[in-house]
């Protein structure tokens, strides 16, 4: 009795440690495609990244370079106020996203086009992304909006 | 006036949660049973404040009180009366008063249903459930009060989010909470039982119905929210493995692991130091999602304006429960002695399976969820998570889970016979890759994904109808079915539930259509065998909003089958527009049509169309689940009084 117990606990901690390893080997080949890296405008400018990876571009959308209404796909530009990177996005622009807003895209850039598979705007009037914040930051531009 | 009373009972709320979380425990301790006493009383009175606290809130709210710095910055007097109440949570400072008024809830539930606890286990049970409220009535009244006044109200207020000023948002928080903070209640009871070093079947039965609750709720409410997203986001998503959404799903992950392990303590008098430890984890689960939510620390569609020092307090009070409990867990979890033992091949080892595999799958999604988090704190690299990364650490554990499913249901407890638990199994196994390879062969787009996700959903859904029959015997089969347990229905219920819920989502990803183009008024254009036709859009005018209005009929053939409206809403007050996408529903499929932008030179608007299968299923599955939920808490043996008598040894199986 005493060893059939005794037995079985080894065998469900040795199951639960081929989970785990299972689930940690999971995670790291699932990581290779899964992450999208951040890139500020300016960074992108400097350094424009491989056109084949996904990677997330954020700052404010550039007053005054929406372009809509021309076919489907609609343009603009997205700043940090060191750099602007034009943005084209085939699809309908989400709810919250208009100029001097910050905004956050996935997707491509091709030959100095960010060619957006998604578009991220903020969800209500007082929040911005973390990364937004910090890009701007970097170039002395950021305004806190509790501030005024 | 009003809101000044609610103030006094939100304080007095704390101030008897402070002596109920410090008197019951010492009187346990001592045996002191007057001082015991003093939790049962005191839970009823500190919901009862709390309750008056947050309809003093709500009537500010409905009355349009502008001096309540809360109310002007989330109300607005044009906005219809439904949305005036639900304003009450739809922000950080009431959701939180929703929250903790939940926590004593469950407590005063304890107080005045809990008459068949033993009273030592009941006094330290809503000790420790008045803790939490204490912690949560601390953030509250600190760092977040909801009855703060304005030295100079103002005329009109700012405005609900418009994107909230939604049914299905608008109940979608209450029923999430009620499932985050029913883990609390699970909590207690397990750092109860720790304290008491001591668990058996009949503790175990106690914490089932408010896992179960929990659990529940949780189910609706995470189908709620992702119905929301659904329909009011615009882009036809129901998933998008958002740190905010992950939050809720890893509790529930958790409790639905900690539901299945409660029963093997139940029956069995084994795992017990391993359902402790869920419990732990379950609630911890919980207060990490709300950490996430409201410290803005990830970067997500639903984040709440946000604010460092209270993501700091939450973290404080994370550290405080989960340091304390785990503490505990560690000194008490060598007394929690096993006592059945079972065989390899056996009901014990298929819910052990079942526990490693949703509590693997719970692992994969915290460390995607919070890599970005520990990328930029410890690697000083901005990045984020996307689906792909879930999709394929996450799905393995889903297909695992399934396959498994449908045998364990079968297995009997101690020891099983292989072959006598495959035997009738077999035919369904060969329905369903029969199944999967129909519409390998049928469909013109190839995808592994749904013939897999039709097979998987096909096996437990069959599965649980063969388990079920089964339990009926040889004669009088039809009476033998209705006589059952009411758990034996709600198991088979939730896994049906289950296997629809997989088949669903599969067949959504992998069949459906999206199209986008510019659409000329008038003329037809072909979606996915479907013809729409933008006929006419128009200025409307809404109580507070003003809304471009298009008219697209959608043809199968010859007939006219729907007739849609999208809508794109712009809100003066609060400077926002919304997208109100229009979904013809039907039961195998739904078409969802947005309105886009007008054309600069007038040739049309921009629509985008999905044609998206089996949509429905979805919530129709999460539905089953929570409804086999509801069946298993009715059971009969969870109200018939248990007493503190131990339970005979090696009970028959369910």
């Amino acid at each position: 009795m005493q060893g059939l117990k005794k037995r079985r606990r080894i065998q469900i901690v040795a199951l639960a440690t081929v989970g785990l390893a299972l689930s940690t080997a999971l995670i790291g080949y699932a990581m290779r495609d899964g992450i999208n890296f951040f890139r500020a405008p300016t960074e992108v400018f400097e350094e424009p990244p491989n056109p084949a990876e996904v990677f997330r571009i954020g700052g404010l959308v550039e007053e005054g370079s929406i372009v809509r209404g021309t076919g489907e796909t609609v343009k603009f530009s997205v700043t940090d106020g060191g750099a602007s990177v034009t943005v084209h996005y085939h699809g309908i622009l989400p709810d919250l996203f208009a100029e001097n807003q910050g905004m956050v895209g996935t997707g491509r850039y091709i030959d100095g086009i960010f060619q957006a598979t998604e578009i991220l705007a903020k969800h209500d009037e007082t929040y911005m992304p973390a990364e937004v914040i910090d890009a701007l930051k970097a170039q002395g531009i950021y305004k806190n909006p509790n501030d005024d | 006036m009003i809101v000044e009373f609610g103030h006094f009972a939100l304080v007095l709320a704390f101030v008897i949660a402070i002596v109920q979380a410090i008197v019951p425990l010492i009187g346990a301790q001592r045996r002191w049973s007057g001082w015991m006493a003093v939790a049962e009383p005191a839970a009823g009175a500190q919901f009862l404040l709390t309750a008056i606290a947050f309809a003093a809130l709500m009537w500010a709210f409905v009355t349009s009180d502008f001096s309540v710095r809360l109310v002007t910055l989330n109300s607005h007097s044009a906005k219809p009366l439904i949305y005036k109440i639900t304003g009450t949570w739809g922000n950080h400072e009431g959701s939180m008063l929703l929250w903790v008024m939940i926590v004593a809830l469950y407590g005063a539930l304890v107080a005045w249903f809990g008459t068949n606890l033993p009273p030592l286990l009941r006094a330290r049970v809503l000790a420790v459930q008045a803790a939490i409220a204490v912690a949560f009535f601390s953030f509250i009244i600190f760092t977040s009060n909801p009855f703060l006044r304005l030295e100079l109200p103002p005329l009109n207020g700012q405005d609900l989010n418009p994107l909230l000023q939604d049914v299905g948002l608008a109940i979608h928080p209450p029923f999430l909470y009620l499932g985050y903070v029913g883990l609390s209640m699970s909590f207690s009871f397990a750092v109860a039982a720790l304290i008491e070093g001591r668990i058996d079947a009949a503790w175990a039965r106690w914490v089932r119905p408010w896992t179960l609750a929990a659990w529940i709720f949780l189910t609706i409410g995470i189908g709620l929210g992702s119905w929301w997203a659904y329909y009011e986001l615009g882009w036809g998503g129901f998933w998008f493995w958002d740190p905010v959404e992950n939050a809720s799903f890893m509790p529930w992950l958790l409790s639905a692991a900690l539901l299945h392990s409660a029963i093997v303590v139940e029956k069995r008098e084994i795992l017990k130091t391993w359902t402790i430890l869920l419990a732990i984890l379950a609630f911890g689960f919980s207060l990490i999602g709300t950490f996430i939510v409201r410290s803005g620390l990830l970067t997500s569609v639903h984040a709440f304006a946000n604010d460092p020092e209270r993501g700091l307090y939450i973290l404080a009070i994370i550290f405080v429960f989960m340091g304390g409990a785990l503490i505990l867990f560690a000194c008490r979890a060598s007394a929690m002695e096993a006592r059945g033992v079972f065989g390899a091949f056996s009901r014990e080892t298929a819910l052990i399976s079942n526990n490693i595999l949703l509590a693997g799958s719970c692992f994969v999604v915290f460390v995607g969820t919070l890599w970005p988090l520990i990328s930029e704190m410890f690697f000083d690299r901005k990045l984020s998570v996307g689906p792909p990364f879930f999709d394929t650490a996450f799905t393995p554990f889903m297909v695992l889970l399934g396959l498994l499913l449908p045998v364990g249901a079968m297995i009997p407890w101690k020891r099983g016979h292989i072959g006598r638990v495959i035997r009738p199994l077999r035919w369904i196994f060969v329905a369903a890759l029969a199944l999967a390879v129909v519409l390998w062969i049928i469909p013109t787009q190839r995808s592994v994904l749904a013939p897999l996700g039709a097979a998987i959903g096909a096996w437990v859904c069959l599965g649980a109808i063969l388990d079920i029959v089964s339990r009926t015997g040889k004669k009088d089969r039809v009476s033998r079915l209705f006589r059952l347990p009411r758990a034996d229905w709600g198991k088979a219920v939730a896994h049906f539930g289950t296997g629809v819920v997989f088949f669903a989502i599969c067949a959504l990803v992998a069949w459906q259509e999206e199209h986008i183009q510019v659409a000329e008024i008038g003329k037809p254009f072909e979606v996915g065998g479907f013809t729409l036709t933008l006929e006419d859009v128009n200025q409307v005018q809404g109580p507070n909003y003003s809304s471009t209005k298009g008219f697209v009929s959608v043809r199968r053939g010859e007939y006219e089958i729907a007739q849609l409206r999208p809508e794109k809403r712009v809100y003066p007050v609060a400077q926002m527009t919304t997208t109100e996408a229009a979904i013809d529903y039907r039961v195998f499929r739904d078409v969802y049509v947005v309105i886009g932008d007008r054309q600069t030179d007038d040739s049309g608007w921009v629509i985008r169309a999905y044609i998206k299968p089996f949509a429905n299923w979805i919530w129709a599955g999460c539905i089953l689940m929570a409804l086999g939920g509801l069946l298993s808490m009715s059971d009969r043996r969870f109200r018939v009084a248990v007493g503190e008598k131990k339970l005979p040894y090696g009970m028959p199986a369910e």
